[in-house]
């Protein structure tokens, strides 16, 4: 029988020809990414403790994201300790404050395709992006990683989403993504692998899929996949072919979910968790005090660029504050170089450093009782951005900006 | 692997950021360990005793793959987490971290305040008030000698001594 593109990686890394779903496997990791809050200050001690050595430095991602830039001596003493153990240990994929540990790894060109990616932060399934196994996990399985470079892996079911057509104008990926999270729920795909194809995929730029992947956690997932094309070897120099692994036509998939693009209109998710789904239209008219463009999720330069397409000579609503924590100082610089941020900033906006902010309730941007936000992130549970009676609802970077311009949820084909 | 205690039960999908919210993750671990459960009920530390169970609904620990949730739990004094099923990574966290847990489709019968006596190894659940077993389902071999290890940590910490030693 066929195998999907997980169950190959599995396979290859587990040293077996073929896997099935529900067998469980010991894997050699290909590369094993931490940020400052999963990773040196737990794992440090931890090594300590077990006299042990990283098996392969080399193969070691660190991110300072969370906690920085410090706003209080905790976080200057959590990046102090990160900076020490990457220098002290030899880590050279070492990068603090340059972006979100989900986007860095890709800008970097350290993922490749057909890589078994494991990382010590929920939204690892963003490397699936580049057609890798990418898995996420806690702090102390990444110690059992970092000592031995194995991982043991319960061979997912897959669930293939097909996406047919293309997005008509007004849409994105957040979209795409919020619309199945409608469909299955926020734990539909609970232990499974999901697999994205289709011409409405292959139809996005780099920045909009991964979007997909980094939400595949979203419906519980183990991991999210983009089987490889051209463009994904473009963002990597043109590397990549050669480890590239593809789903067999006859593999087996747990089920296959199937969707029209063209059919999609902007979505929003209402206050209390991502799958509370429905069209912007159901929610036209709800007040907001903040729009928040930022995370993994919704801060790449696409979405800044989405932004600003709204905000073009335009204004952010009286009393409203929209800010923009980009992804990575990379997308920062390249808004900065074409009129993008010029113009998000012309708009009224406010302009925050890159990092994870107010998507985990840290640094600017928070929420307090009874605020409400609409946000480009990937998460509303209640307390995530702040106060656990704020209510935040998710929608795509455009919808966003035309909220913020408003005052209240707007479907964003009206500014179009 | 037999433990007794208390049912202090919970709803569907509680999330990785009610049980330990955002702000408390820079702090360690043993003092974001004293609001566990906060983002969900503020009276909890008030509540719980060592030894208690927390008994979810379906999806519990979804969200953030925060380590500290588990860990709250387990410092908290949770000895076991028994739900119809969990969040993939909230499950392999609280094995890591020694906190057992048991997926148990019949969960929802226990009620609040009920005493159990959970063996983990035969993955049953007593419910001693109210007099029946649920069966949950059996944890693989490999992952019952991580918790009977009492942890990844301490499971290393013996493969590493048995590597040095040969
Ligand atoms: S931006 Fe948000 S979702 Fe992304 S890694 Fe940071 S905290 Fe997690």
């Amino acid at each position: 029988m066929g195998q999907t593109l997980s169950e190959k990686v599995i396979a290859r890394t587990s040293g077996r020809t073929s896997v099935v779903p529900g067998e469980i496997v010991w894997c050699a990791v290909d590369l094993a990414m931490v940020h400052d809050s999963s990773g040196p200050r737990r794992l440090g001690p931890l090594l300590e403790r077990l006299g042990a050595e990283i098996w392969d430095p080399s193969k070691v991602v660190i991110v300072t994201d969370h906690f920085t830039p410090a706003n209080d001596q905790a976080e200057v003493e959590i990046a102090r300790v990160t900076r020490a153990f990457a220098h002290d240990r030899g880590i050279l994929k070492y990068h603090e404050a340059e972006g979100i540990c989900h986007i860095v790894p890709l800008e970097q060109g350290y993922v490749r395709p057909g890589m078994l990616f494991v990382g010590a932060d929920s939204h690892s399934t963003t490397a699936g992006v580049m057609g890798a196994f990418a898995v996420p996990i806690g702090a102390t399985e990444m110690l059992g990683v970092f000592v031995t470079g194995e991982i043991w892996l319960k061979v997912p079911e897959t669930t293939r989403i097909e996406w047919s057509g293309r997005l008509r104008d007004g849409c994105m990926a957040k979209d795409m993504v919020l619309t199945v999270l409608g469909e299955i729920g926020d734990d539909g795909a609970t232990y499974q692998a999901l697999e994205y194809g289709g011409e409405g995929v292959y139809a996005l730029p780099f920045d909009e899929r991964i979007v997909l992947t980094n939400m595949a956690i979203e419906h519980g997932a183990k991991a999210g996949v983009i089987p490889p094309d051209d463009l994904t070897f473009e963002m990597i120099g043109g590397a990549g072919r050669e480890t590239a692994v593809y789903p067999d036509a006859d593999a087996h998939y747990l089920r296959v979910l199937k969707h029209d693009a063209s059919d999609l209109v902007p979505q929003i998710a209402w206050p209390g968790s991502p799958d509370n789904v429905a069209p912007a239209t159901a929610a036209a008219g709800e007040r907001i005090d903040q729009g928040y463009i930022g995370a993994c999720t919704g801060a790449k330069y696409t979405d800044l660029a989405a932004v600003a397409r709204i905000l073009k000579g335009r204004r952010v609503a009286p009393g409203i504050r929209l800010l923009i924590a980009p992804a990575s100082k990379d997308v920062m610089r390249r808004a900065a170089e074409s009129d993008v941020l010029a113009t998000i900033l012309a708009a009224g906006a406010t302009l925050l450093p890159t990092g994870c902010g107010a998507c985990a309730g840290l640094g600017h941007g928070v929420l307090g009782p009874g605020e409400r936000c609409i946000s480009s992130t990937n998460r509303n549970y209640p307390g995530r951005m702040g106060h656990v009676e704020a209510r935040v609802f998710l929608g795509s970077p455009l919808t966003v900006a035309a909220s913020a311009v408003t005052g209240m949820v707007t479907d964003p084909r009206e500014l179009l | 692997m037999s433990l007794r205690g208390r049912a202090l039960v919970y709803g569907d999908d509680i999330s990785t950021d009610q049980i330990t919210p955002g702000k408390y993750l820079k702090l360690t671990e043993a003092e974001a360990a004293l609001h566990a459960m906060e983002g969900i009920d503020p009276t909890f530390m008030t509540r719980v005793k060592q030894g208690d169970f927390i008994v979810g609904g379906r999806n519990f620990g979804s969200g953030s793959s925060r380590e500290y949730a588990a860990s709250s739990l387990r410092i908290a004094g949770i000895v076991a987490v028994i739900a119809p099923f969990f969040a993939r990574i909230f499950f392999r966290n609280a094995i890591n971290q020694g906190l057992a847990v048991l997926e148990c489709p019949e969960a929802g019968q226990i009620h609040e305040g009920d005493e159990l006596e959970v063996d983990v190894l035969a993955g049953e659940v007593r419910d001693l008030t109210q007099g029946f077993t649920l069966t949950a389902t059996k944890l693989p071999p490999h992952i019952l000698e991580l918790v009977a290890a009492g942890g990844l940590v301490p499971w290393l910490e013996r493969k590493l001594a048995a590597k040095r030693a040969t």
